[in-house]
């Protein structure tokens, strides 16, 4: 894996080469502005269909094994 | 009446509605011949079948009443699994999804249904749309009708192999790097990639944000058109979907391409397989005799495409894979506590190509290397652009090879990963502008007799006079052959 | 409330980061309801719960709100701002990353002033909040639990998140700046700003060093204060602790600390020897927000006034002095209800505000109840204290009838009646009630006569039984005294 992802950035490197000074990078493939939508409640999912999914669940709710650290 | 099985969806539209054959014969003709094929090519995730003469004979009372939902009502189609189908298993092609119902319907897929459109089923793909083969799918590659021991492509392979092999006549896939276009020129089909932000993402299980777009993948350029026009326009669900009205693209599609100024890409001219390079340049005096100017242009930043694709492409999949954890939906390995239980699910839910680009992507965005990798690669992205945007000052279209090489064997690139990247090079660049391309078959390569793809991009928005281009080009061809299975 | 610098051989220095969150209708991203408690994922939908294929849209309002806020804390809007991704894993996050903003914030460079202090605001900047997680088994913090159950229903809510320079100088101060902050946000009526629903969070990073010197000390991160009063107390701990460690010449760790209401002090959470990477980059699936100007005048043109100048303007417009101010601003709802009281009245101010701070003040806290949440309106108010000006009641039956009003919400003059309180100030009654105390009491009243005006009081007390306490206890003074004295 290790040798692949060298392989890989090392194709990718070949931009270092060029001369990118006066460029601005596109972070937004377009060139839309301002779009937001109204503050409307629209219907949620039920509690069944929410946890549908779920691997584990429990009174409601998701169910994870034991979190160690504080985010 | 033409063969059910190899119409292409307009003639079915016809058919349809001159009454000579209702939708459930369709459908069914479909299902059988479905059947008898996915054992060779592997297609299906999830087939449909009862579903779809369900929806069917719904078409067919609503075709009685004189209620037809659209031009294609009753016309059945596929998905590539990337598209999310309430209450039907939708994987992207992983494992990490293997048991996945989602409670919604991709936009994509709701506008088809829309307009009455059964659904046979979801198709096969690389893992979350990342590759150019479908030997990264989480359930074995599909297979190429033209030669079963070759690869369809990818990653929309599943849709092109059952498109290919007569099982649906038109499919949905997504386009990011190529993956709508290089499968249809492998496959000897139509591959269409509209501007970005034409078609709805949502639904569309996200690989890289920016570069994600829908595409039709169809028999004919008149049906990539049609099915294009169905799905596209502004959707409330998607803040990048383009609020602008589609033009009516099939209006005037076959007005010829007299006096249109087509530009060869210089940098792209050489470097395919001998049987390529070969149709290729007949395909360049075709265009010629029907009246369109050939000259050639320089596009220098397209070789650095697969470079600056390389790193945004990971670097947006390494985010949007984030969310697959074992938590709210998808598999779970269990482990003693959560980051235990969310390593071992991705570990083991992924496979190595989606574990590289995650591992890649994560590289590029992190502190200290952000701006000589994904920064970098973003500005490459713009020089990208604005040589295009350029060239296009002085031509209608640009014109290409689709894929440097024709089908190749299963395996035969698994080795070297940037090797099975370099598929990508003729499609990548238009992904990074955003700009509309299309993939039409031009012929049987002399090397092999497998299909070869001739790629056609126009300047953003305007899918109009791609369409036309490739609609003048398919009707002199003729392409007839079809895949020997 | 001053700050004891100038003895002190230490500097303090605070900046904080506090994260509002908005009372729009839907969250930030999706349609589903924002809302306090409730069953567990039940405000949830494909969106917020983060499933494959789903995509953001902002919310219009609380863009709005935002820029709301920045403006009132004279911020700068921005001309181009976008969101970024801050990619980490967390069970209570559905996309393991949060939709946030980076290096383009909405608002920068604001401030607020907290008694002639200046506060920097670097930055106010949108973002969304996570759901909650519940830590089951053991004593329901983390470090000793067996599972944990997330709910998402908060996840998706929008939140606003407002830095400070570390312009704060104290503990005190950092209270204050919190309190003013806290109206004045609520006065924007974006949120409820209630620190113990979670509607408005503070965490602080706090230094201390030596006076003189020019480097900041090292910098720890205080998390977990849970009311206005906390961020005091969690401060002053820190300060104290800090103060101890240097003059011991003890090396302190930059960490992370949790404060522990109970014992008033704060314990290490985690050490900061490394930032962690978010590894931002701009979303990509939202486009940037490029406010018009407008837009901007508009929000602008629809600021109240702040607690600052509505300070000012009750010294001035009332002539209130400075602690009854205090008292009647703090929340911008009182103060609305205080100025309604005050205008139906018409008279001196000073008198309703007698009577708001001292008496239904007192009713209010028996029920923790707020002042605009009672039953009493401010024109009722204003009609008792008319009552008692003219007379109809006495001061003191004037209680029992604010106490009836609280209760049922009833006018005053309704409530005089049915308790048959009436202050009788009929002097022909009262001359009555007067001769007949004077002729059964002639011992005292002689006294009196004779210059003697103690014993008054017994003859007024006298007077009163006879009148059943109805008499207006100034006016059978004055007739006492005219018939006694002359």
């Amino acid at each position: 894996m290790a040798h692949e992802l060298t392989h890989i950035l090392e194709h990718a490197e070949r931009i270092q080469a060029l001369d990118l000074e006066d460029i601005e990078p596109t972070s937004h493939a377009l060139k839309l502005t301002n779009v937001l939508r109204p503050d409307e409640v629209r219907d949620s999912l039920d509690q069944d269909e929410a946890l549908a999914n779920a691997p584990e669940a429990a009174d409601g709710r998701f169910k994870v094994p034991r979190i160690i650290e504080d985010a | 009446m033409p063969d059910l099985v190899w119409a292409s969806a307009t003639e079915l539209a016809g058919e349809l509605v001159a009454g000579n054959v209702t939708s459930v014969e369709v459908t069914q003709a479909l299902i059988d011949r479905s059947r008898a094929v996915d054992d060779s090519i592997a297609a299906y995730l999830t087939p449909t079948f009862d579903r779809a003469l369900v929806e069917a004979g719904a078409a067919d009372e609503r075709r009685a009443r004189g209620d037809a939902l659209s031009a294609f009502d009753g016309v059945p189609i596929a998905y590539k699994d990337v598209f999310v189908t309430r209450g039907v298993r939708s994987t992207s092609g992983s494992k990490i999804l293997d048991n996945y119902l989602p409670p919604y319907d991709a936009t994509v897929v709701a506008r088809c249904s829309g307009a009455g459109m059964p659904m046979l089923g979801k198709l096969n793909m690389d893992e979350f749309a990342m590759g150019s083969s479908t030997e990264n799918s989480g359930y074995g590659p599909s297979r190429n009708p033209w030669d079963l021991e070759r690869v369809p492509g990818g990653s929309s392979g599943g849709s092109t192999a059952l498109v290919a092999a007569g099982g649906a006549p038109w499919a949905w896939g997504t386009d990011t790097g190529g993956s709508v276009r290089q499968p249809a020129s492998l496959c000897g089909l139509v591959g269409f990639k509209p501007t970005y932000g034409r078609t709805s993402r949502s639904g569309m299980i996200a690989f890289a944000s920016s570069l994600d777009q829908a595409g039709p993948i169809t028999r004919s350029v008149r049906d990539a058109a049609a099915l294009f026009l169905v799905a596209a326009g502004g959707d409330p669900l998607d803040s990048t979907c383009l609020k602008e009205e589609v033009p009516n693209v099939l209006e005037g599609i076959d007005r010829g391409i007299e006096g249109m100024r087509i530009g060869v890409v210089r940098e792209f001219r050489e470097g395919s397989q001998p049987g390529v390079q070969t149709l290729f340049e007949e395909s360049l005096t075709r265009l010629e005799k029907l009246g369109a100017r050939i000259e050639e242009v320089s596009l220098p930043s397209f070789e650095h495409g697969i470079s600056a694709y390389y790193l945004i492409a990971p670097a947006e999949c390494s985010s949007n894979l984030a969310r697959y954890d074992g938590v709210r939906y998808g598999a779970r390995v269990d482990g003693d506590d959560i980051v235990q239980m969310t390593s071992r699910t991705r570990a083991q839910g992924f496979g190595p190509e989606v574990k590289r680009r995650v591992m890649l992507g994560t590289y590029a965005l992190s502190a200290g290397y952000y701006d000589a990798y994904y920064g970098k690669a973003q500005k490459v992205r713009t020089l990208i652009s604005r040589e295009l945007e350029g060239v296009f000052g002085s031509v209608d279209l640009i014109v290409t090879p689709t894929s440097p090489s024709t089908a190749f064997k299963i395996g035969e690139k698994t080795q070297d990963p940037l090797e099975m990247y370099l598929n990508d090079i003729f499609t990548v660049p238009l992904n990074l502008s955003g700009t509309p391309a299309i993939s039409i078959p031009c012929g049987l390569s002399a090397d092999d007799g497998l299909p070869v793809g001739l790629q056609l991009a126009g300047p953003s928005l305007d899918e109009a006079t791609v369409l036309r281009a490739a609609y003048a080009f398919e009707q002199d061809l003729g392409f007839s052959e079809r895949a020997p299975l | 409330m001053t700050d004891t610098i100038a003895e002190d051989m230490y500097e303090t220095t605070v900046g904080l980061e506090i994260h509002v969150e908005l009372a729009t209708a839907s969250k930030m991203f999706c349609g589903c309801a924002v809302a306090f408690a409730g069953e567990p994922n039940t405000r949830v939908c494909s969106v917020c719960l983060g499933h494959p294929g789903t995509l953001p849209v902002p919310n219009e309002r609380a863009v709005e709100h935002t820029m709301k806020i920045g403006l009132a804390l004279n911020c700068e809007i921005a001309e181009h701002s976008i969101f970024h991704r801050k990619n980490y894993f967390y069970p209570d996050m559905p996309k393991n990353y949060q939709i946030s903003q980076y290096d383009s914030p909405l608002c920068v460079r604001g401030f607020l002033e907290i008694g002639g202090h200046r506060v920097g605001i670097t930055r106010v900047h949108l973002e969304e909040d996570t759901g909650k997680s519940i830590h089951a088994g053991g004593s329901g913090r983390i470090a000793d639990s067996d599972y944990s159950l997330e709910d998402f229903n908060r996840a998706g809510t929008p939140l606003v998140e407002i830095v400070t320079e570390p312009d704060i100088k104290s503990a005190e101060q950092a209270r204050a700046f919190v309190t003013e902050l806290r109206a004045l946000i609520e006065s924007l009526e974006v949120s409820d700003v209630r620190m113990e629903e979670g509607s408005m969070r503070v965490d602080a990073n706090v230094s201390v060093r030596r006076r003189g010197e020019t480097e900041h000390g090292t910098k720890v991160e205080v998390k977990n204060m849970n009311s206005i009063r906390s961020v005091g107390r969690a401060l002053e701990y820190e300060e104290r602790r800090q103060r101890a460690a240097l003059d011991a010449n003890e090396t302190l760790i930059q960490e992370t600390r949790h404060f522990d209401e109970k014992a008033g002090t704060t314990s290490s959470l985690r050490t900061k020897e490394y930032a962690f990477d978010y590894r931002y980059f701009p979303e990509p699936d939202l486009v940037p927000l490029e406010p018009a100007t407008d837009w901007v005048d508009r929000i602008r043109a629809s600021l109240p006034e702040t607690p600052a100048q509505r300070r000012a303007r009750f010294s001035s417009d009332h002539g209130l002095p400075e602690s009854d101010v205090e008292v009647l601003t703090a929340s911008y709802k009182t103060a609305g209800w205080f100025e309604d009281a005050a205008k139906a009245y018409g008279g001196d101010a000073k008198k309703i505000a007698n009577w708001v701070l001292a008496d239904l003040f007192g009713l209010l806290n028996e029920v923790g109840i707020e002042l605009q949440d009672s039953k009493v309106a401010p024109a009722q108010l204003a009609a008792l204290v008319k009552l008692v000006d003219g007379g109809d009641i006495s001061g003191k039956q004037a209680k029992t009838v604010l106490a009836a009003m609280f209760e049922t919400g009833k006018d005053p003059a309704a409530i005089a009646d049915e308790q048959g309180l009436k202050q009788v100030s009929d002097t022909g009654e009262i001359e009555a009630a007067v001769d007949e105390a004077i002729a059964e009491n002639p011992d005292v009243a002689d006294k009196v006569r004779r210059g003697n005006l103690g014993p008054i009081g017994f003859l007024v007390g006298q007077v009163m039984k006879k009148t059943k306490g109805q008499a207006n206890p100034g006016i059978v003074n004055d007739v006492l005294r005219r018939k006694l004295t002359s």
